[in-house]
């Protein structure tokens, strides 16, 4: 490279050498050069060159995104101005979270602002990972600082790569998915392309899917109840049934919502008070006898017989039907929440 | 959703048709059921046996419910 690339590089107080914990409010500083990380970046590639660093407090900039983000680009516009860098690194922030969100959002405004490409460094288990994944391009960090050397190599591969103008993405540089499909037009059809992979696969030779499969993690099982006779239980369905006329809106795919409706007093439910909304399935069954899929007839039994001690009066549905999983999370954390507080002990969730 | 709930440490039987994806998802307590448009139901039997069958499904999930389980547990049911 004839000339090096210019970085503007974006660090916490605690990596720019300004001080720990103690010190995480500081406002935004800027300072020539490189520093901590930095440095270390130039010497593994020199056609690095650091022009200048912004140093922030994590808890600054944690407590106000915006407003940091605005000051940092005010900053660097008097400080350095425009055309004086070709490239903003931002960390690596590893696993550290409040750094993570500090790299995601200064990445995005400066990026915006100067018109230059970004590239920041997070351990894919960094919650900005999820914010940002679909907006910029991260490269995968190790958990920790032990990893600071291999993490920042991949970096500087990555900036100068994204420096002289190249797209990047994870089936081409070490970075993560942004979870975006392209369409492509393929030589031949799905089937050949899966019988060749099998042949491959039996040969005992490398597989790479064409569509990796989400993973999901794990929750440990919740300690069982004592008895159900003795405990409050809540119905809740992903199977979207709900009071005739849907009063939520809920969407019939790729559900925004979920609602609340009260069972108190009622003994099942039929057709002309419940119907079904879910988009993914047939809902003539269920139209016609919503206990199919919200079994309340039977609970009310169950309930009469001392089987269950009591059923929660009200019942919880959405659709799940192409429902965004971060969604379908925060729906569960927050019917979880609702139904602690209310004193439920167990629940039945039927999906379709 | 049933993760959530059980990370809220409230025990979640998941009465579900489609088994591979409620063990994908990672649920703890598996209730297979009857079919995907009528999971606790089964329209060809009379409303009696229907509702017996629905009224079995749910003892199941409320076993589940009573089980400490170490990971995930599929609990079958006789639907006959």
């Amino acid at each position: 490279m004839a000339q090096p690339l210019r970085v503007l590089h974006v660090l916490n107080q605690f990596f720019a050498g300004l001080g720990g914990e103690e010190h995480a409010n500081l406002p935004p500083a800027l300072f020539r050069g490189a520093r901590g990380p930095g440095k270390l970046l130039q010497q593994l590639e020199p056609d690095i060159e650091v022009v200048a660093t912004v140093a922030t407090g994590d808890n600054y900039v944690a407590e106000h995104l915006q407003q940091a983000a605005d000051e940092v680009v005010a900053l660097v516009a008097a400080e350095i101005g425009e055309g004086a860098f070709d490239l903003v690194i931002a960390g690596p922030a590893f696993g550290a979270g409040r750094y993570g969100m500090a790299c995601g959002t200064l990445c995005l405004a400066l990026g915006r602002r100067f018109d230059v490409p970004v590239v920041t460094a997070l351990h894919e288990d960094n919650p900005a990972v999820d914010t940002f994944r679909r907006e910029l391009t991260i490269v995968p960090a190790s958990a920790d600082v032990m990893g600071m050397r291999g993490t920042l190599m991949r970096v500087a591969q990555v900036a100068v790569r994204l420096g002289v103008g190249e797209a990047l993405d994870a089936t081409n540089a070490p970075v993560l998915s942004r979870g975006l499909r392209r369409n492509r037009f393929a030589q031949r059809t799905g089937a050949e392309r899966a019988i060749e992979m099998l042949l491959r696969k039996v040969a005992g030779e490398g597989v790479v899917t064409e569509y990796p499969m989400p993973k999901f993690e794990r929750v440990p099982p919740a300690a069982p109840i004592a008895a159900a006779a003795r405990a409050t239980i809540a119905l809740v369905t992903s199977g979207g049934i709900v009071p005739r006329g849907n009063p939520d809106h809920i969407e019939s795919a790729s559900a925004s919502r979920y609602g609340r409706y009260s069972i108190a007093g009622l003994d099942a439910l039929s057709a002309a008070t419940h119907q079904s909304v879910h988009g993914g399935y047939d809902p003539s069954y269920a139209n016609a006898d919503p206990n199919r899929v919200l079994p309340l007839d039977a609970a009310r039994a169950l309930e009469r017989e001392g089987r269950i001690g009591k059923l929660f009066d009200s019942y919880f549905a959405t659709v799940g039907n192409a429902t965004a999983v971060r969604r379908a999370q925060r729906f569960g954390e927050e019917i979880a929440a609702t139904l602690v507080n209310e004193g439920v002990q167990a629940v039945i969730f039927t999906s379709t | 959703m049933v993760k959530e709930l059980e990370r809220a440490g409230l025990p979640t039987a998941h009465v579900c048709s489609i088994i591979t994806i409620s063990k994908t998802v990672g649920a703890n307590r598996i209730v297979p059921s009857v079919a995907i448009p009528h999971p606790l139901g089964d329209p060809r039997r009379t409303p009696e046996a229907e509702f017996a069958l629905r009224k079995r499904l749910l003892e199941r999930a409320l076993e589940a419910l009573q089980t400490a389980v170490s990971g995930q547990q599929v609990f079958e049911t006789d639907i006959g």
